[in-house]
């Protein structure tokens, strides 16, 4: 776990130790966090990691086998889904299919017991209110299958927040729609969550869109959590291998650890080793840390490959022993001499090494 | 899935499409044009007169009587079932899913001489039935029972695909939107579903009104009091009075035929319901 300082007093949200198993597969494995009043806090990892039941635990979807929930010092596993006044956003959407876009943004504010409800105007004023918010003025009227996959987000997205919800959950808020699409919504997501300040937990596996967005990123796997921090805690400072390797493309080689410094056959690198890394073990580097020369020290390799992605271009180098290596430079400015079949040295500029794992 | 691109039949396709008429023709166009020509052979007035029997006005009655029973409870039934196996996840649910598929795969027979076999004179609760003095078989309740038996399956069948495909994320969602129990039944799941109830209601009230094996077994045909539509038919026909047992049929004919109509009107709206519905 991060060494992350909690200084304020009543978390917005306290999970405590938290299990739960479906059938034979335990989806969480006894997981603590807190969210702070305000916060934006992404949940990331693999399918299977268990984000979404974690996620499901907090809005009242799924009873817990053990641990605790509590909001703002209130038992919430006490409270029916109903009572906990959650704001969810689900992976696809989940609109009222026979409700008009207002119809579904009304919802929560309709089915209130006589005595809460807000009169008629009020709740198509709200509404409207709403509809401008998540840019969908004049949208009112349609249905949701009228709609893009990204409007239909913003309906759901509206919805939630009709009910003025004391916490935001989005599971896989951009999940089923397309690359491009996915970065705008994202964008708005922040500017919506600072303009209402709601705390917010959203589910993704998506590095760059938890690295992007939150204010901290919560790393499952397996059930477990496995670092807290934020997005710059995650690069600079990963607690492991796992989370290394999933928040970004990665290189490994074997490495001997020498106190601040990991030993190749014949060079040496800057090492970030988390605590407990010792010895012989590996060494893990992301591509673009990492620089390929056609001579002095270095991994003796062979350029396999030269591609282009995006701004960069990749070197695929290919070592005696087969392991494949990657290095990424800016367009246009590879080293000089070197093209697909050359000889050439590799070396990393830093590396990150973690102490060994037994799974 | 998409609809193969239709081809323009060859010579070959339009003999295969002409005999499919031809047969189509024999056995269900036909008989069924035989039904009324032998109905309205005596004329119109004959018709009515076999019509307004007391004892066809009474198989009338009953067999109205007996669908506005089973139907409604099979319907809540169904929707019951459908709700519990595709919102829930239970032990045992497989079972509940073989055992509503029962009365489909059984003989009609069967799902008549059961309660006989429980409630008859001679039947596992027969004697104390008999001292108590609560008739079933040969009553009204015998009757029920196997129309129920007969027609449990259908509402159940059409709507657990449906509420498969649609999931639970809508009721979720109006939970944690504050809605109750009821709100979520009546405002979510229920629009979602009610063409495909209505449908389901379509096909069992047809059944529950056509059923004669099952019913004959239970009935004891007793003219004037325990014959329902399609068990008058018979005894008619047996006595040699075809107007009057082809006049009846007109109706049983007639309600399939409108089962039929609105069949095909509700699959030409649900089709466009369940397009809207769909997610992508």
């Amino acid at each position: 776990m991060a060494a992350v300082t909690e200084t304020t007093p009543v978390a917005s949200l306290a999970v405590e130790g938290v299990a739960k198993r479906f059938a034979r597969f335990p989806a969480l494995k006894g997981v603590s966090l807190t969210a702070q009043p305000g916060e934006f806090l992404a949940l990331l990892g693999p399918s299977g990691s268990g984000k979404t039941t974690l996620l499901r635990v907090v809005a009242g979807l799924e009873t817990p086998d053990a641990g605790t929930v509590s909001f703002e010092g209130e038992d919430f596993l006490a409270l029916s889904p109903r009572e906990r006044r959650i704001g969810m956003v689900f992976q696809h959407y989940a609109l009222f299919r026979h409700m008009t876009v207002a119809k579904n943004i009304g919802f929560g504010l309709r089915v209130r017991p006589r005595s809460k409800r807000p009169p008629k105007a009020e709740i198509e004023a709200t509404v409207e209110r709403l509809l401008s918010l998540v840019q969908l003025q004049g949208l009112g009227k349609r249905y949701p299958a009228q709609l893009s996959g990204g409007q239909q987000q913003r309906v759901a997205l509206a919805r939630a927040l009709a009910i003025e919800p004391r916490l935001l959950l989005l599971d896989e808020p951009f999940g089923a729609l397309d690359a491009k699409v996915r970065k705008e919504l994202r964008h708005w997501l922040r500017a919506v969550h600072n303009e209402t300040g709601v705390t917010t937990i959203f589910v993704t596996h998506d590095q760059e869109e938890a690295m992007d967005l939150a204010d901290r990123v919560v790393v499952l796997r397996l059930g477990l959590i496995e670092q807290v921090g934020t997005p710059e805690e995650l690069d600079e400072r990963p607690a492991s291998a796992f989370v290394f390797d999933f928040l970004g493309e990665s290189n490994q080689l074997p490495c001997r650890l020498d106190g601040a410094e990991a030993v190749f056959d014949g060079f040496r690198t800057p090492a970030v080793a988390a605590p407990g890394a010792a010895g012989e073990t590996s060494a893990w580097f992301r591509p673009h840390e990492t620089e390929v020369s056609d001579g002095g020290e270095g991994l003796p390799v062979t350029v396999v490959d030269i591609l282009i992605k995006g701004a960069m271009e990749r070197l695929e180098c290919r070592t005696a022993d087969g392991r494949l290596l990657d290095a990424d430079y800016p367009r246009g400015s590879l080293p000089a001499g070197l093209r697909i079949g050359s000889q050439a040295r590799l070396r990393p500029k830093r590396v990150f090494v973690f102490p060994e794992r037994a799974d | 899935m998409r609809a193969a691109t239709p081809i323009r039949p060859s010579a070959t396709g339009w003999l295969v499409i002409g005999l499919a008429f031809v047969w189509l023709a024999l056995v269900i166009a036909l008989p069924l044009a035989s039904i009324f020509v032998e109905a309205f052979r005596k004329g119109v007035n004959a018709y009515f007169a076999a019509l307004a029997e007391p004892d066809s006005l009474s198989a009338i009655k009953l067999t109205l009587e007996i669908a506005a029973v089973a139907v409604p409870l099979n319907a809540a039934f169904g929707l019951a079932a459908a709700w519990a196996v595709t919102k829930f996840e239970f032990k045992g649910k497989a079972l509940l899913l073989s055992l509503i598929d029962v009365p489909f795969s059984m003989s009609p027979v069967i799902s008549g001489l059961v309660w006989v076999l429980l409630f008859g004179a001679n039947g596992w609760f027969g004697k104390q039935l008999d001292a108590w003095d609560i008739k079933i078989i040969f009553n009204f309740t015998g009757i029920l029972l196997a129309t129920i038996l007969v027609t449990l399956p259908f509402v159940a069948r059409e709507l657990i695909p449906l509420m498969q495909e649609q999931g639970t994320d809508e009721e979720a969602a109006a939970v944690t939107l504050g809605a109750g129990g009821f709100a979520t039944f009546f405002q979510v799941t229920l629009p979602n579903i009610a063409w495909a109830l209505l449908y389901g209601v379509l096909l069992c009230n047809a059944r529950a009104m056509g059923e004669f094996g099952a019913v004959s077994v239970v009935s004891g045909h007793i003219r004037g009091l325990t014959d329902t539509m399609p068990l008058h038919v018979e005894v008619l026909f047996n006595d040699y009075d075809f107007v009057g047992a082809f006049a009846v049929a007109t109706l049983l004919a007639g309600l399939a035929l409108v089962t039929l109509a609105a069949k095909s009107a509700l699959e030409w709206r649900f089709a466009g319901e369940l397009a809207r519905g769909s997610r992508h």
